[in-house]
């Protein structure tokens, strides 16, 4: 294939990410076609036809491949040099899908022009890696100062900000991973503590009835209290402090959550925050959603919980070593939802049992274990920062897509890397990896 | 560029494998350790369709079949698929409407989903089935006919001994663990449900693959796991479906039962119940309909009075208690009394039918003659027996009797839901006398009433054995099933000979038989008689209450009868009850004569052919049927009124005097109402009114 003829065109570039790459688009195209093949169709005949989705998706690899090739020849300081330019664009992209976007599965964030799909939040996800390496590998940088700290947020949220008013909130989330790359350049972890805090905070709200929490909650603050009295005695402060944490949390478990479910979130998004820990919406928050969002589907009791259960009893199926290829009767018949996109990983539980998922997920982890460590071996911030950038997307991609198919996150339409159908989301990954790659081939190299 | 913080690419490390991590314990638990869902999956994907073979036949001792199986068709339909339909000519030819049309894709669409296929209409009619044959390539794949094989029933006969088949319901569905699904065909009632696992056949099972919206999409690993259908067995039977025929004309318009075994195998030759519907209505596409007119009528035609009914025996259990008291040895068979129209044993004098001076001389006299003072007498003697020690323990052994000839028990016979009668135990009498009791308060045991009930099965049964001269088999239906085996186990029962008083000498039983052979010859059932056969039987006219508008009311006597002939080498055992008819002799002994003469000679003579007719015709429908009828109708109308608010069904009850009138049919109380209507219009709207319509 192309690619192997790379490997003498450009010095240095890191092999083994080159191959997990192809491993995974490998599996990918499998396990498409694992899921729409039809028995009798020539086989060699459908997959260049460019009329079914395996075949489609292999010319989009196609595609990609030649994306691969021109960004590995492309000179290492174009993208340091053009980051911010790519960030000005991706705003600009995601600023015009506001007039001109259409709607397309309850999603307001694609722009089509001439049958072609486009959707500019997936692809400010690589604009917002280089732009916050840039930033971060600014000469004169002090990240322990709070100003620096907030711009950088605010570089990686404002897409966020945007998406979530095109109603793509799943993808919206993604950009919340890039806390990871500040974490490593410096970000108090504090931070991260306290925000984990808070989601943690949020889901309890969900799960105990609000007068119980806010006594549970003051009972710790009174222990707390207790436990610390020697401190509180010497420094007053640590009391107000102590109330003052108290005062916060039971203010997000009494008005803020309720306010972020009535208001905030879409009647659908409710739903399946509910089904994800397995409760049915409560009325309060059901007659609100039916109401005030216009446009939304009227809220069924425990109805997209059915993606969720179908694609749990399809990876379940597949036992220890899976019922093999093309023979998984849940996902040959379509009965989990999404499942070429969003549910892939269904395909693959069920196909190839415990045996295959683990192995997939044994690839995946190697992925990014090996980005972190070309990570580290770069010389320069910016590269390093970008690495970080795409370690943290992907992790955010494969934890959040396996953990919905099996029920541990609420269902958020966000794809697997390389292996879920979707040309944007294919070459969207794919230049974000072959863009680290290439600043990995003149990793002795500082670019700023 | 100093490189500080890089210890957090460990951290970062740790993180991503610890959620990781968390993964692969989730997967861990669903895929190995968890076995739901693999279940789960085949349920989800894999259907198991039924392949339903055509159900036995069961044909008469002849070899006539007296039941069939014809196709009828359902229509099918797919609601996702019916687009561009032409509605209104398929309106046309099924006679319904677009609005009900529509109603109809909706709940089809409802109760099955728009993929899979449910039933449109059932069972067409046969013009509606041609009309739609012609047209259906007008309908395209949103509609298609689904061949459905129905009983039909050639004679029209037997509607109670074959019951019907119909759709398996909730509770067989629960019984049967499993073995029925909704939807399912199955023997409900009569020889349909006690051979249902022989006249069903061996369902086929093919496994189908079906993709999320239920559509078929091929069969389950090429049909590795199928099975074939077999078709139901047949089921040879000793029924005569002639003087099936022939038992259910003679009961036309009267309320009873006939039973005809044949008493040395124990086979049942005919059995009819009155009144009775033809089988037909319950096998097609009138089954709602029909169904639901039979159980409205307070005659309960579905009732099988032959199994079912609770008559007092009469006169027709003198000669059992004879035998009884000849193997007691408190009678023999020169015994008599010497009867004048009344037995005096007690304080309360037992009226005779007949007072001249030596009708019960002796045993054979006093059968012949139906005397209620010999037999008055007998029964004290058998309960006072001093051997017993009390009237207690006597009439418990009196009891065992009774039991011994299958009186009080279920005798087993293979059609469901039989009825055992009633021969009360002492501790009844106790209860019901305070203890204090002796064989005059029972005496009219002796003569088959009192608290004695038992079904007309019975009496034919009973009259086995005295043909027998002590012993029976258990009375049935089916003499054997096609292609039987050793596991078939279900007829064994009916193959083994019960021996219960064969040790009484065979010239007792000759007594015995004497006497009924005198019955006919020259006592009380002579119109009976038929020239060339040596007939023996036994007349009864029972005394019966009931409970009508909660007043025991005494009805007219029921007519009952009990033969069996020839005298040497018995043929046929008959019962008869026909229900407050009169005397035993006056319709319930032609009607076993005419039987009798039927199945021996195996034709009518020409005179009786006329006799036959006669009995048809005569109305005997006890005459609280009709205000009964007319009460529960009433009744229904009123809740239909009050649940509905529509009023037109109580018009029909509506008139100046709530009384019914007596006598008159359903049609002519309409014509009276629209009288009433016509000449006094004004009246009526303000009754309308007034029930706030």
């Amino acid at each position: 294939m192309a690619r192997q003829n790379e490997v003498g065109i450009s010095k240095g570039i890191d092999v083994s990410l080159v191959w997990l790459y192809l491993l995974l688009v490998a599996i990918g195209i499998m396990a498409i076609f694992a899921v729409t093949y039809r028995d009798g169709d020539p086989i060699v005949a459908s997959f260049l036809s460019f009329k079914t989705d395996y075949s489609k998706q292999f010319y989009y690899f196609l595609i990609a491949g030649v994306l691969a090739i021109f960004i590995l020849i492309t000179d290492s300081k174009f993208f340091p040099a053009t980051a911010n330019l790519w960030y000005a664009v991706g705003i600009v992209l995601l600023l015009l899908v506001f007039p001109f976007h259409s709607r397309v599965k309850g999603t307001e964030s694609i722009i089509r022009f001439s049958g072609f799909q486009f959707q500019p939040a997936e692809f400010c996800k690589v604009v917002v890696a280089l732009a916050l390496a840039k930033y971060l590998s600014l000469p004169n940088l002090d990240f322990t100062k709070t100003s620096s700290q907030l711009i950088a947020a605010a570089l990686a949220l404002t897409p966020a900000v945007f998406s979530i008013m095109q109603s793509e909130t799943g993808l919206a989330l993604v950009y919340f991973s890039f806390f990871f790359v500040m974490y490593r350049e410096g970000l108090p972890a504090t931070i991260l503590i306290v925000g984990f805090s808070i989601a943690v905070l949020v889901v309890t709200t969900l799960l105990i009835e609000k007068n119980t929490l806010a006594i549970i909650l003051t009972v710790v603050a009174i222990l707390v209290a207790y436990i610390m009295s020697r401190i509180v005695r010497r420094k007053r402060e640590m009391i107000v402090k102590i109330v003052l944490i108290w005062a916060l949390c039971v203010g997000i478990q009494r008005f803020g959550v309720p306010f972020l479910f009535k208001h905030v979130f879409h009647s659908y998004q409710v739903e399946r925050i509910f089904n994800t820990i397995g409760r049915d919406v409560p009325p309060e928050y059901l007659r609100i959603a039916e109401t005030n969002n216009v446009g939304d589907r009227p809220v069924k009791k425990k109805d997209t919980d059915y993606n969720v259960k179908q694609s749990k009893i399809a990876i379940g199926s597949g036992g220890l070593t899976g019922k093999g290829l093309l023979k998984g009767t849940q996902t040959r018949y379509e009965f989990v939802p999404e499942q070429r996109t969003d549910f892939i990983f269904c395909t693959i539980g069920e196909g190839f049992g415990f045996a295959g998922t683990m192995t997939l997920l044994l690839i995946y982890l190697i992925l990014l274990f090996r980005i972190v460590t070309v990570a580290e071996r770069q010389r320069s911030v910016f590269s390093r920062c970008y690495a970080y950038g795409v370690a943290a997307v992907f992790f955010f991609h494969i934890v959040i897509n396996i953990c919905m198919t099996v029920g541990l996150a609420p269902v958020i339409g966000i794809p697997l890397p390389f292996i879920s159908y979707g040309g944007t989301s294919l070459l969207t990954f794919t230049i974000m990896l072959f863009i680290l790659i290439r600043l990995d081939a003149d990793k002795q190299m500082i670019l700023r | 560029m100093p490189v500080f913080n890089q210890s957090r690419s460990y951290i970062i490390k740790i993180v991503f494998a610890a959620a990781f991590l968390i993964i692969a314990i989730r997967l861990f638990t669903l895929q190995v350790i968890s076995s739901k869902y693999s279940l789960l999956a085949v349920e989800n994907a894999v259907l198991k369709k039924n392949v339903y073979p055509p159900r036995g036949i069961i044909f008469d001792q002849k070899g006539k079949a007296i039941l069939n199986n014809t196709l009828m068709y359902d229509l099918m339909v797919t609601p996702s698929e019916v687009r561009g339909v032409d509605t209104i000519y398929m309106c046309q030819l099924l006679e319904i409407d677009t609005a009900d049309f529509n109603q109809r894709i909706h709940e089809a669409a409802f109760k099955n989903g728009r993929f899979r296929s449910s039933i449109f209409e059932a069972l067409l009619s046969p013009e509606k089935h041609a009309r739609l044959e012609e047209n259906m390539w007008r309908f395209g794949s949103g509609f298609y006919l689904q061949e459905r094989p129905v009983r039909t029933y050639p004679f029209k006969a037997g509607a109670h001994i074959m019951g019907y088949v119909g759709e398996a319901d909730s509770g067989i569905i629960a019984r049967s663990g499993g073995f029925y699904k909704p939807g399912d065909y199955v023997g409900r009632t009569g020889l349909e449900a006690s051979y249902e696992r022989i006249l069903m056949g061996q369902r086929g099972v093919q496994f189908l693959v079906k993709d999320n919206k239920n559509r078929l999409v091929g069969k389950y690993e090429n049909g590795a796991y199928d099975t074939a259908a077999v078709a139901g067995r047949g089921l040879q039977s000793y029924l005569d479906i002639e003087l099936q025929q022939l038992a259910e004309k003679l009961l036309t318009n009267k309320v009873g039962a006939i039973v005809a075994i044949d008493p040395k195998t124990g086979g049942i030759i005919a059995m009819a119940s009155a009144p009775d519907y033809d089988p037909n209505e319950l096998a097609g596409a009138n089954f709602r309909k029909y169904y639901s007119k039979l159980v409205l009528d307070v005659t309960a035609p579905l009732l099988n009075r032959a199994i079912k009914g609770q008559y007092p025996a009469g006169s027709t259990y003198k000669p059992i208690e004879a035998l009884i008291g000849l193997n007691e040895g408190v009678i023999t068979p020169r015994s008599g009394i010497g009867c004048t129209g009344k037995y005096y044993g007690c304080n309360r004098p037992v009226a005779c039918t007949e007072k001249w001076a030596g009708h019960a001389a002796n045993l054979r006299l006093a059968i012949a003659n139906s005397c209620n003072s010999f037999f008055c007498n007998t029964y004290r003697l058998i309960v006072d027996n001093p051997k017993y020690g009390g009237v207690k323990n006597g009439y418990e052994n009196w009891k065992g009797y009774m039991n011994n000839f299958g009186y009080g028990l279920r005798l087993g016979v293979d059609l469901p839901s039989e009825d055992k009668g009633n021969i009360p135990d002492s501790a009844f009498y106790n209860k019901l006398y305070r203890n204090s009791w002796n064989s005059c308060t029972n005496i009219t045991l002796g003569i088959g009433q009192d608290a004695m009930t038992t079904t007309p099965l019975q009496i034919a049964n009973a009259m086995c054995i005295i043909a027998n001269k002590g012993y029976y088999y258990v009375p049935h239906f089916i003499k054997s099933i096609e292609k039987e085996t050793k596991e078939d186990t279900i007829l064994n029962v009916y193959r083994k000979k019960h021996e219960v008083l064969t040790h009484i000498p065979d010239t007792v039983y000759e007594v015995v038989h004497s006497g009924m052979q005198d019955v006919v010859e020259r006592g009380t059932a002579q119109i009976a008689k038929i020239p060339g056969i040596a007939i023996c039987a036994k007349t009864g006219t029972a005394e019966n209450y009931r409970i009508i508008r909660g007043v025991r009311t005494k009805l007219k006597d029921n007519s009952l009868f009990a033969c069996f002939a020839p005298r040497e080498n018995p043929k046929i055992a008959i019962a008869i009850v026909v229900e407050n008819a009169g005397f035993g002799a006056t319709w319930a002994a032609p009607m076993a004569s005419l039987l009798l003469e039927k199945y021996l000679t195996d034709s009518l003579r020409a005179d009786r052919v006329k006799e036959v007719e006669r009995i048809a015709n005569t109305n005997l429908m006890p005459g609280w049927i009709q205000q009964e009828q007319f009460r529960a109708d009433s009744i229904r109308a009123a809740q239909w009124m009050k649940m509905t608010g529509d009023s037109t069904r109580l018009k029909k009850f509506l008139r100046k005097t709530s009384t019914p009138v007596k006598d008159s049919t359903p049609a002519q109380r309409i014509a009276l109402i629209n009288k009433i209507e016509a000449t006094e219009p004004k009246a009526f709207t303000i009754k309308k009114k007034r029930i706030g319509v």
